[in-house]
């Protein structure tokens, strides 16, 4: 009995899988980058092959600045979570000995996820208000005289929210990273005379780079694409691309949005690609 | 109950009123085959209604239920949204309720159908503002897009909007207001009565204005020319030059923390005000309404400079006909015969024709929101709760007080996407 089935079998297989990628990725993509390209007036997209989208975008110095403001967020939203993560993901891995409260804890990490992401960011403006929660109390404890403003309504309060939101993205494949991790690796390494610090540095971190490179991922393009934290906590004080996206369409100027969408998105992959090229997922998976 | 009271005679009025519709839809050869009774070719159609929250409210949904046997399905966006399904998703709804700026845009389209006067019973008796443009026959039209400018287009199929009245109306008027800033009283602590009082450097960091463009620049105008920064040939219609000066002057005192921050929806700009975050800010009518019900004070502030004016209609969608176009017209004589005005009077709006909504409300209501005299009794809103004690007088006094004191309306102007543009530049910077 010959086992060899014929060669198109493989591509039907495939089939499904790409049929799917090609209906709501390749063609929603495409679609994108063809309408950057149309003209528009108040009301109608113009079919057309214009290169004003793209001029007057990144002939802007606005755009220039948004941009840069949203790599900044992106930026320190990605450090503070990284550190964080790090930390709650090694206190759950190396600290927690029996597996059970290693679960509980985990568990307790995802209650958060219960509720949606805007309650629980709305939830932040009466706590950090002129008079929130957090001013009241310091006030009352004589901390300070007059209210802090710069808690809401700012940039700290949009990383704020960024970092609350966003850690567990983090902490989970570090967590999974680091339960790989072969615990007599560490004994050697302990043997072998290293300190704690010289662990960490030279076996855990190393072992742990897949997980720090697709906990990263998440963080840098959620942020990158976010509009709704960066409005909501800023109070429309502050920019971000997506933002200039979601004003850009609800004024029926799709084309711009589009454009600026091709930009935003050629930014992101080349973002995935670099830390790709740092640590090479699949083959540490 | 009022609401009680009155349900017998506009049940009456609408059958009068239908009976005439019917009469001219058989004139004008809208319905084929015998005219039947009304209830019978409304009773089971549905009508898809959208718009923003101001007025798609249940209750007029349930009543419209109950006196026409009309089921309306009702959605409410933000303003943004709004625009955006009615231009790009138009077989989405049967009614469109919108206001006159987004008309501008939506009309132009091709999506909406124009309204034959003939069909609507009340239409002799709608204020002037909305079909000659003028509240008294000695008043200006306002500047911005006002909706006698946008009220009527040239014929049955035509998307081009006519300089004076024609027989084709591309909305209804339903509902409009003049909004002025809100402020809190307790906070402020000097008398304010001009738009500039919001560049005071006292209120550094307490202030906001709205991000929604066409509303937005509008506030900032009114802020510019009477700080005597800009001088507009036409404040609804400026030049790049304008608006270039008008959005520098924004990032100039957004950059120095004038504002604390900009909102987009209604509940926003209520948290900010209750909450103290701002003291002075620009406000709609409701929502100074609804702080105060959270017991905090709060004045709709009228200014010297006039107030800045919107109003919001109903627009039929371009795939209606037949039985739905018919009950379209019924759903809309039904909107003006009184009951639905006197609703939004006593939520603080003003409606379209005064006259039916003045007998569907007492004199003491009447007298409290529209002619602006002191409460006598207790003014309740139109859910029964208690607003005002007896004594309260309206701010801003009388509906003539008001509506004639409009400076502009809420626009859509030729350099709409250059001002856009610059508007994002200022929220971005």
């Amino acid at each position: 009995m010959s086992v060899r089935s014929p060669n198109w079998v493989p591509y039907l297989q495939v089939a499904p899988l790409s049929l799917v990628f090609l209906v709501f990725l390749v063609v929603p993509i495409l679609t994108i980058v063809v309408v950057s390209f149309f003209d528009y007036d108040s009301t109608r997209l113009l079919p057309d092959f214009v290169l004003t989208n793209y001029e007057e975008l990144l002939s802007s110095s606005i755009t220039w600045r948004t941009y840069g403001q949203t790599l900044e967020f992106a930026l320190i939203t990605w450090i503070c979570t990284l550190l964080i993560g790090f930390t709650v993901a090694y206190f759950l891995a190396f600290h927690v000995r029996s597996t059970a409260w290693q679960t509980v804890l985990f568990l307790v990490c995802t209650i958060p996820f219960w509720t949606s992401n805007i309650i629980r960011m709305i939830s932040w403006i009466p706590f950090l208000g002129r008079n929130g929660v957090l001013n009241t109390a310091l006030q009352g404890a004589g901390v300070i005289d007059r209210p802090l403003e710069f808690l809401l309504f700012s940039d700290f309060a949009v990383v704020l929210a960024y970092v609350h939101l966003y850690t567990l993205f983090m902490v989970v494949p570090i967590f999974n990273s680091m339960m790989r991790i072969d615990r007599s690796l560490i004994e050697a390494a302990h043997d072998a005379g290293a300190s704690g610090r010289q662990i960490l540095w030279n076996v855990i971190i190393p072992l742990c780079k897949p997980g720090i490179a697709i906990g990263s991922i998440f963080v840098v393009t959620i942020v990158m694409g976010d509009f709704v934290t960066v409005r909501l906590m800023s109070g429309g004080q502050s920019a971000s691309v997506g933002l200039m996206m979601i004003n850009a369409m609800s004024l029926l100027q799709y084309p711009a949005a589009a454009a600026n969408a091709v930009v935003l998105l050629i930014l992101v992959l080349m973002t995935v690609a670099l830390m790709i090229r740092v640590v090479d997922i699949r083959r540490e998976l | 109950m009022s609401e009680k009271k009155t349900a017998g005679p506009g049940r009456r009025t609408m059958l009068k009123g239908t009976a005439a519709l019917a009469g001219t839809a058989l004139g004008s050869g809208a319905i084929g085959g015998f005219p039947t009774i009304w209830g019978q070719t409304t009773k089971n159609i549905t009508l898809r209604q959208f718009g923003t929250g101001v007025s798609n409210i249940n209750e007029i949904a349930d009543k419209c239920k109950a006196d026409l046997g009309i089921t309306l399905q009702m959605t409410a966006l933000d303003s943004d949204a709004v625009v955006q399904r009615a231009v790009t998703q138009p077989n989405s709804y049967d009614i469109a309720d919108i206001e006159y700026w987004m008309v501008k845009k939506v009309f132009p389209a091709n999506v909406l159908q124009a309204m034959d006067v003939k069909k609507i019973k009340y239409f002799d008796k709608i204020v002037p503002i909305f079909t000659t443009g003028k509240l008294k026959p000695d008043s200006v039209v306002a500047q911005g897009t006002a909706p006698s400018t946008v009220g009527f287009v040239e014929g049955a199929g035509s998307t081009k909007f006519a300089k004076g009245q024609t027989g084709w109306f591309t909305m209804i008027p339903t509902i409009y207001n003049a909004d002025t800033l809100g402020i809190r009283p307790d906070l402020v602590g000097r008398k304010i009565d001009s738009w500039k009082d919001m560049l005071d450097p006292k209120f550094k960091g307490k202030t906001s204005i709205l991000n929604i463009p066409s509303i937005g620049i509008m506030d900032a105008a009114m802020i510019c020319e009477s700080a005597g920064i800009v001088k507009y040939g036409d404040k609804g219609n400026m030049t790049k030059a304008e608006i270039d000066k008008t959005i520098d002057f924004l990032i100039k005192t957004k950059k120095e923390g004038q504002f604390r921050a900009f909102w987009k929806t209604f509940d926003e700009s209520v948290n900010l005000m209750a909450s103290g975050e701002v003291i002075i800010q620009s406000m709609w009518s409701p929502a100074v309404t609804a702080v105060r019900s959270k017991g905090v004070p709060c004045i709709y502030q009228p200014l010297k400079e006039g107030y800045r004016a919107w109003g919001g209609g109903l627009g039929l969608a371009k795939h209606l006909s037949g039985d739905k176009l018919a009950a379209a017209y019924d759903y809309i004589n039904w909107y003006m015969s009184g009951w639905v005005g006197a609703f939004l009077n006593r939520q603080g709006y003003y409606s379209a024709v005064l006259e039916t909504a003045k007998a569907n409300m007492s004199e003491d209501e009447w007298g409290y929101w529209m002619e602006g005299k002191p409460a006598k009794g207790e003014i309740k809103s139109p859910k029964g709760v208690v607003m005002e004690k007896p004594g309260a007088v309206r701010d801003g006094g009388s509906f003539y007080d008001r509506m004639g004191a409009v400076s502009c309306w809420n626009a859509v102007m030729d350099e709409d996407r250059y001002m856009v543009q610059k508007w994002n530049s200022f929220i971005a910077a």
